[in-house]
């Protein structure tokens, strides 16, 4: 069980772990992390389960693919180390993953 | 403020109203009334992961059961509210137990249209609405089974795909002259219909299903043509109808939905409704709709709540929708009635493209395929109502934010 710390938007530090085999943006949702809004589930459909990814862990993810680059490309406050938390999925590689959230979902 | 609030039906409007009443400070008692047995949760992967089995039933809940304790949320699970007394602030139960509440939100959804020819009543025959339809269905989907599929539209359309994936012998029965005519143009109905036909599917056109045939379980569907299709399973994909029965028997406003004003308001002071159940005023559009959308429901879900709390909210936004179909996503945004010029940008041919739908020069809707990009800049160009270049629009090499 990879650990996972995030920054919630009031600058909250939550440290969870979650089983691997399922997306980040599901363990954010599992555990009410504050400002994931994960409308569409998963579906790569609506950008409100935008992170920001921490240095160290960017080049550890496999790369955005078409659609979630596009996804992001109009989304708020987009930044280089922007990812949508449903298009990565948790494995132990991956324990100790710092993410942030943003202030705002969606456009 | 209220003392005491009751939510009836536990969908995505249902579910968004109990976290956002919390939220905001609700602090009184909140009861979440539920026919289905389940915590409430995602209907979406019904017909795709979860049919397919790549997701289990505890991972489309919307939130675990702690979520509830902690936050002293009543639930009444498997329970039908089953009378409505405006007059008396009341709510009866299937079970006999009534509830009094100071504030009551109608969250009741939609309800799958039913066939009514012949020989519906058979056995085999499915319908894909709520999780406990899933399991016999995901049963019969045996590789090699032959599946009809009767409506191409969405969810005709994706359980075909999904039962393709599983190795079914699939036939989609269409009573248009394309799938999903109501919901998008030609060319995307023809771009999703050849991608069915290249996986192999069976997809017929113009055909009006008269007659299930079988003895005790369906084994064939006959259309108005004469032609007979074999079936060891039928699936009906045939549209939903607004689940108004509790709101119209209590004497509320209902005309295709509920009939709600932009605040979320019934015909009654105290009762709001929320959701695919609601017939709602879209002040972007300038008009009443009915919507089965999930952003529908999470956004008119949020206005009712803050409206209930006195806090005047209007909902109005430019709703969206998806669906996926094997590896392609269809995603729409705003609503393109009235649209006066249809503008195709990119080319079918190569997998992603829009079409863009105008009145003047003013977008009011685009459908996507393949395509986030222009999905999302047109949630911000519609939204803001951005005056467009139509030249530039029509050249897919100008991204679409940049065709104004």
């Amino acid at each position: 069980m990879p650990n996972i710390i995030f920054t919630e938007p009031d600058g909250t530090r939550r440290e969870l772990s979650a089983p691997a085999g399922i997306s980040l943006m599901e363990a954010a949702v599992a555990n009410r992390v504050q400002g994931i809004v994960a409308l569409c589930g998963g579906a790569c459909a609506c950008a409100t389960c935008h992170v920001y990814v921490g240095d160290a862990w960017l080049a550890r993810l496999d790369p955005r693919e078409e659609m979630e680059e596009g996804m992001l490309e109009s989304a708020f406050g987009v930044k280089a180390n922007s990812r949508l938390s449903c298009q990565i999925t948790l494995n132990n590689e991956l324990d100790g993953l710092e993410v942030t959230v943003p202030a705002q979902q969606g456009l | 403020m209220s003392s005491s609030i009751v939510i009836v039906g536990g969908g995505q409007a249902g579910a968004q109203a109990v976290d956002t009443l919390r939220k905001e400070g609700f602090a009184g008692r909140l009861v979440l009334v539920c026919d289905e047995p389940e915590l409430p949760y995602q209907r979406p992967p019904l017909s795709k992961k979860f049919l397919s089995a790549e997701l289990d039933a505890d991972r489309l809940a919307f939130r675990h059961r702690a979520f509830y304790d902690e936050h002293k949320v009543e639930l009444m699970l498997g329970k039908r509210a089953v009378r409505l007394d405006p007059s008396g602030h009341r709510v009866e139960l299937n079970n006999g137990a009534s509830l009094n509440y100071d504030k009551l939100l109608l969250c009741l959804g939609a309800v799958s249209r039913r066939l009514t020819c012949p020989g519906s009543d058979l056995s085999g025959v499915h319908y894909l609405r709520a999780l406990a339809d899933v399991p016999p269905l995901r049963a019969a989907l045996k590789s090699g089974a032959r599946v009809l599929v009767i409506g191409g539209g969405y969810i005709g359309l994706e359980t075909a795909a999904t039962a393709r994936k599983l190795g079914c012998e699939v036939t989609v029965l269409e009573m248009a002259d394309r799938v999903m005519n109501r919901v998008v143009a030609p060319v995307v109905s023809q771009y999703f219909a050849k991608e069915h036909l290249s996986q192999g599917i069976k997809l017929l056109c113009d055909q009006r299903v008269v007659r299930l045939e079988g003895d005790g379980r369906v084994e064939r569907v006959v259309c108005m043509d004469g032609s007979s299709h074999p079936a060891d399973v039928v699936v009906v994909g045939v549209g939903a109808l607004a689940n108004i029965e509790l709101a119209q028997s209590a004497g509320l406003n209902c005309d295709n939905g509920i009939v709600v004003d932009e605040f979320c308001r019934t015909s009654d002071e105290s009762i709001y409704a929320a959701g695919d159940c609601t017939n709602h005023p879209s002040p972007h559009y300038g008009r009443r709709v009915r919507l089965e959308s999930v952003d529908n429901a999470f956004e008119q879900a949020k206005a009712a709540v803050l409206n209930m709390l006195g806090r005047p909210h209007a909902h109005d936004k430019v709703p969206w929708f998806w669906s996926d179909q094997f590896h392609h996503k269809l995603m729409i945004v705003g609503l393109s009635q009235d649209h006066e010029t249809q503008v195709l940008r990119g080319d079918p041919a190569a997998g992603g493209f829009s079409i863009c739908y105008l009145k003047g020069r003013e977008l009011l809707a685009v459908e996507t395929v393949n395509h986030a990009k222009d999905y999302m800049a047109a949630r911000k160009l519609i939204t803001e109502r951005t005056p467009m270049d139509i030249v530039k629009l029509a050249d897919a090499k100008v991204a679409l934010k940049e065709a104004v």
